[in-house]
């Protein structure tokens, strides 16, 4: 849409602040962060697109282990590259705003946590997903043998219908039992 | 589960005790129907033949991921569920068909595709469309567009036309629905859905425009300003919520330290935040309806006012003893307003029920202020306020934090939720994926050897320490709150020694009253660390019991001495105020409630300085040890409390202390901000911030606001107000003013009689108190059965989806069955399954 990269047009943003969870404040905000990745060239583009490099230096990003995946799920390139509009840059603040419902919090949280994008949780998820609680150096990583034991302690615990993986559903109702989890799915700009 | 494997080759034997053949045969029609239901699968079986060989590493590719073997060994558990029967859905080598089914079921396919959340919005939506009983029916829609089951199966990413037909049908169907929809609930429903922000504005555009091409014929313009009105007042109210958000306290600095403390500390703020709120509810109330009316017509005074000496800012004392700020300075009469009185009847009649406490600004018709009332009425409005704010607030944060389906799910929880996308500092990252990797390492070594046995001898010495340091605890409490007794017995005996012989230095005689809160911030700060040194000393399993015993430590320290305190202040001072020469006990009361808080703020300035600031530069300096002090959010949190409670003690005596408490609370938060991000790390143990939230605003209503409420009404109720001072001299209680005032208000209109017959049977028959625990506990009761009632219906579900999560694998096992009887067996799968047969 026809957002030049100094201002933002105020149908545009009242449009924003009807479909997002964030209030006018945050989508200027949010807008001039996002100008300030662009590049100078990308500037005069109708809709440009800031790699997925460029959007991980935001420092808000940087250390988090799932920054990957962040802008994987919420990337609408068709070359799945990562790379965001300002649209989808709204989305990601939407989702981990403070005013995003449980349900839509724990959607997103599931679709990062499902690495392979198959839509459950399997083994291989789940693993990937420990491995990026835990850091990736070697004494903070759990063994062979510990992996295993958690994951399937994990499947046994969420898995209600038994077979195997956790879906969306069961997620849900895994997260709905921990309070701290709306407080801590959060990113502010 | 008698449907393993094999039971295409042996199926009549092994269901034989279940169905007959006959019923076998009917379900194999039924199966071929469902197939036949489906259209591509001419296509898939097709499909099938040519795949056969390709099928292993084709389904071994989709299954695991590398490291998926890892866990897909046979686990412990696995066993005793029998033959390795743990996830069966996965652990058999299905065809590819039966894969692609498999990846179509709406609970995989709704967590990946925008077509299934679509569906799913479309069923909401329809729901709420029932639900409102709009206009037009389900019949109105094509039958495939009504919700069923038949609306997700459809949906394969294999077909990818067909996918894409499928979606663009449904998005019609959702479109239709939305703009049946009210407009406020057609913007929720768009924010609450999981799509792209284009997305969303399509789907929105297009229903306006629909909308909008259906509706412009048949809707009366007085509709469509209706629709503008509810636009323009949606836009004012968006500009509200955004200017109420920019109002927001603190916001830079609460982002600063979660940033890079996480959600534990940043509850200590949180609750500093919501203690502000309270105090400044207090200071308005009282501020507004006692020390504005009351400065707006000062008392004559008898002697005027005392030298300002300095001193005064620390004892409460002296220059402000004559002041707004204590009981003593509010006068006993009615205030008046000098202004013409139309008939002096009418300014005699007391103002009738409501407005009886609030300030009359119309003169003409009620010039009258009666304070005493007032202040009666206040204090209690006050209190009863806060009560209900704070047990509402307990009551939300228990519905959060404690649920009623309390399963186990721990670790599960641990690996979902434990991540703080808040923080994003790199150290502090990095500290937290070690905490999660110790949590989650002690979590599966609990679970995996649950019922480990200590030897006796180990176990009899652990409840030595743990009696020796509850010994050590309760010793040196005891110690310290007898020490305070005696120390506040003696000061008061010194009080009554310099009454009687007029000191020549009133500035001793004023410094010697700041020994008392002295003294007992002392203890406050010192018994803590004796404490945390028994906590050291005694190893617990987990760290919530720890911290729950040193909160509970802790409460016990304090709950003591503030009942010595209590005893010193209402039991001393207060039944005998003229053996020390006071005038006014409530002033004075009022002033040494002063002191303490005062002094409480001081020795936590104190506190940060020595025990977070210079212990940071000795330890990194002197020690050269990277760690810095962690900063100890439940001891902080109680201290908090602690301050708190002596603010609402002293709202009767102090007016204003509210006032005071809003600045220190002020300080207190720069302060602990700025030594927090200086001097601390972030704490090693986990904490869960929740639970612990409603723990303290529990602590904050129970012992603390109760306490205080306790002591107040035990003032007003039955102890005798000084004769020369305050808003109450000349009455036996307190509480007699309003009893008074209701006989008062019954002689001079007769009408109002209910009035005082309600009162001596509500206020002063204690019948009618038990009566309301009564109901209240049989509220209680009532409540608690019903939870039950939940909780086992939680159950009975649960076994219901266990069961159906049965039903869908022996469906799968028989579409699996089918598609192998209808092509030959290849000849590795015959040998597999022989082997596995032989192993039955």
């Amino acid at each position: 849409m026809g957002t030049t990269a100094s201002q933002l047009r105020k149908d545009l943003l009242s449009e924003y602040q009807e479909l997002t969870f964030l209030t006018k404040q945050e989508i200027i905000l949010a807008h001039k962060r996002f100008s300030e990745l662009l590049s100078k060239e990308d500037r005069n583009v109708p809709t440009p697109r800031v790699p997925m490099e460029k959007v991980l230096s935001l420092p808000e990003l940087k250390s988090n282990p799932f920054r990957k995946r962040i802008c994987h799920v919420f990337s609408t390139s068709d070359m799945k590259d990562g790379s965001l509009t300002f649209e989808d840059f709204l989305d990601l603040l939407s989702a981990f705003s403070d005013s995003a419902t449980l349900e839509i919090k724990s959607h997103y949280a599931f679709r990062i946590f499902d690495f392979d994008d198959d839509g459950t949780l399997d083994g291989g998820d789940l693993e990937k997903l420990v491995n990026c609680l835990t850091g990736e150096t070697d004494d903070t990583r759990l063994t062979t043998e510990e992996m295993r034991q958690l994951i399937s302690n994990i499947l046994e615990e969420s898995d209600i219908d038994k077979d195997g993986t956790v879906n969306l559903s069961e997620f849900q109702h895994v997260i709905s039992r921990s309070p701290d989890f709306v407080s801590s799915f959060k990113i502010v700009l | 589960m008698a449907h393993s494997v094999n039971f295409d080759l042996t199926a009549d034997h092994m269901e034989a005790g279940l169905e007959s053949p006959a019923d076998e045969e009917g379900v194999h029609d039924s199966f071929n129907q469902l197939i036949e239901d489906q259209r591509q699968e001419a296509l898939e079986l097709q499909e099938l033949q040519r795949d056969l060989d390709e099928e292993e590493r084709d389904s071994v590719a989709y299954l695991s991921s590398p490291g998926q073997e890892i866990w897909r060994g046979s686990p412990g558990r696995g066993e005793e569920e029998g033959g390795g029967q743990l996830d069966p859905l996965l652990e058999e080598r299905w065809s590819s068909a039966t894969l692609k089914v498999l990846s179509s079921m709406p609970s995989r396919t709704i967590g990946r595709s925008r077509g299934a959340i679509i569906s799913q919005y479309y069923n909401r939506t329809m729901k709420l469309r029932r639900r409102r009983q709009s206009r037009p029916s389900i019949k109105d829609f094509s039958r495939s567009a009504r919700p069923s089951i038949r609306g997700y199966g459809m949906e394969t990413d294999c077909m990818e036309t067909e996918g894409v037909d499928e979606e663009g049908r449904k998005r019609d169907q959702l479109v239709n629905n939305l703009q049946n929809l009210s407009l406020s609930d057609r913007v929720r429903m768009l924010r609450a859905m999981p799509l792209s922000v284009a997305e969303k504005s399509e789907l929105r555009r297009l229903a306006d425009r629909k909308g909008r091409r259906s509706n412009h014929s048949q809707i009366p313009c007085c509709s469509q300003l209706k629709y503008h009105i509810i636009i323009a007042l949606r836009h004012s109210w968006y500009s509200c919520l955004s200017f109420l958000h920019s109002l927001q306290l603190w916001q830079v600095a609460l982002k600063r330290v979660s940033g890079r403390f996480g959600t534990g500390v940043l509850s200590y703020f949180l609750f500093v935040k919501t203690l502000l709120f309270f105090n400044i509810f207090l200071f308005l109330v009282t501020g507004l309806l006692l020390a504005v009316p009351q400065a707006v017509h000062p008392p004559t005074l008898t002697q005027g006012h005392e030298a300002f000496s300095g001193l005064e800012l620390l004892t409460g004392g002296g220059y402000f003893s004559d002041s707004v700020m204590y009981y003593g300075y509010y006068s006993n009469s009615t205030l008046s307003k000098d202004c013409r009185v139309t008939s002096s009847s009418m300014e005699q009649q007391p103002s009738p029920s409501v407005s009886r406490r609030t300030m009359e600004t119309d003169c003409g018709v009620k010039p009258s202020y009666n304070m005493p009332l007032a202040y009666f009425f206040t204090i209690g409005l006050a209190f009863f306020i806060t009560c209900i704010i704070l047990v509402y607030s307990m009551s939300k944060s228990f519905g959060q934090s404690f649920r009623i389906d309390k399963s186990h799910g721990i670790l599960a929880m641990k690996v979902f939720c434990s991540w703080d996308f808040k923080v994003i500092k790199k150290t502090s990252v990095k500290l937290r994926s070690e905490n999660i990797c110790i949590q989650l390492r002690e979590l599966l070594e609990e679970t995996s050897r649950k019922h480990v046995q200590k030897t006796a001898c180990q176990r009899i010495g652990r409840v030595l320490v743990h009696v020796l340091a509850w010994f050590i605890c309760i010793g040196s409490t005891v110690a310290c709150v007898l020490a305070l007794y005696y120390f506040s017995e003696y000061m008061h005996k010194d009080l009554q020694y310099r009454s009687r012989i007029p000191t020549k230095d009133p500035l001793l005689k004023e410094a010697s009253l700041l020994a008392l809160p002295v003294v007992v911030s002392l203890i406050n700060l010192l018994l803590p660390g004796i404490f945390n040194a028994t906590a050291w000393m005694e190893e617990y399993d987990s760290p919530s019991v720890n911290t729950y015993i040193a909160i509970s430590r802790n409460l016990m320290l304090k709950v003591s001495v503030l009942v010595v305190l209590c005893f010193h202040w209402l039991g001393r001072i207060a039944s005998d105020p003229h053996s020390i020469g006071l005038q006014c006990w409530e002033s004075f009361v009022g002033q040494e409630l002063y002191r303490f808080l005062l002094m409480d703020f001081i020795f936590t300035i104190l506190d940060t300085f020595f025990g977070e600031f210079l212990w940071r530069l000795f330890s990194q300096r002197v020690l050269k040890r990277k760690r810095k002090p962690v900063f100890d959010i439940s001891r902080n949190v109680l201290e908090l409390i602690y301050g708190q409670t002596l603010a609402w003690l002293g709202v009767l005596f102090t007016p204003l202390l509210p006032a005071v408490q809003i600045i220190k609370l002020l300080l207190l938060f720069y302060m602990k901000q700025t030594s927090v991000m200086m001097n601390c790390q972030s704490p090693r143990k986990p904490y869960r911030a929740s639970q612990m939230s409603t723990i303290f605003i529990t602590l904050l209503c129970c012992p603390s606001f109760l306490g205080a409420a306790v002591c107040v009404s035990y003032t007003m109720w039955s102890i005798r107000p000084s004769e020369s001072c305050g808003p109450f001299r000349s009455l036996s209680t307190m509480f007699q003013s309003g009893k008074l005032w209701v006989k008062e208000l019954e002689t001079h209109n007769p009408n109002l009689a209910w009035l005082a017959w309600a009162h001596s049977y509500i206020v002063e028959n204690p019948l009618f108190l038990f009566l309301a625990a009564g109901i209240f506990l049989i509220v209680i009761y009532f409540n608690t059965q019903v939870v039950d009632g939940q909780r086992k219906i939680i159950s009975l579900l649960q076994e219901q989806i266990e069961n159906e999560g049965e039903d869908k694998k022996f469906l799968i096992t028989r579409l699996q069955a089918i598609h192998q009887q209808k092509r030959p067996l290849s000849p590795r799968r015959l040998t597999s399954q022989a082997s596995q047969d032989s192993n039955c």
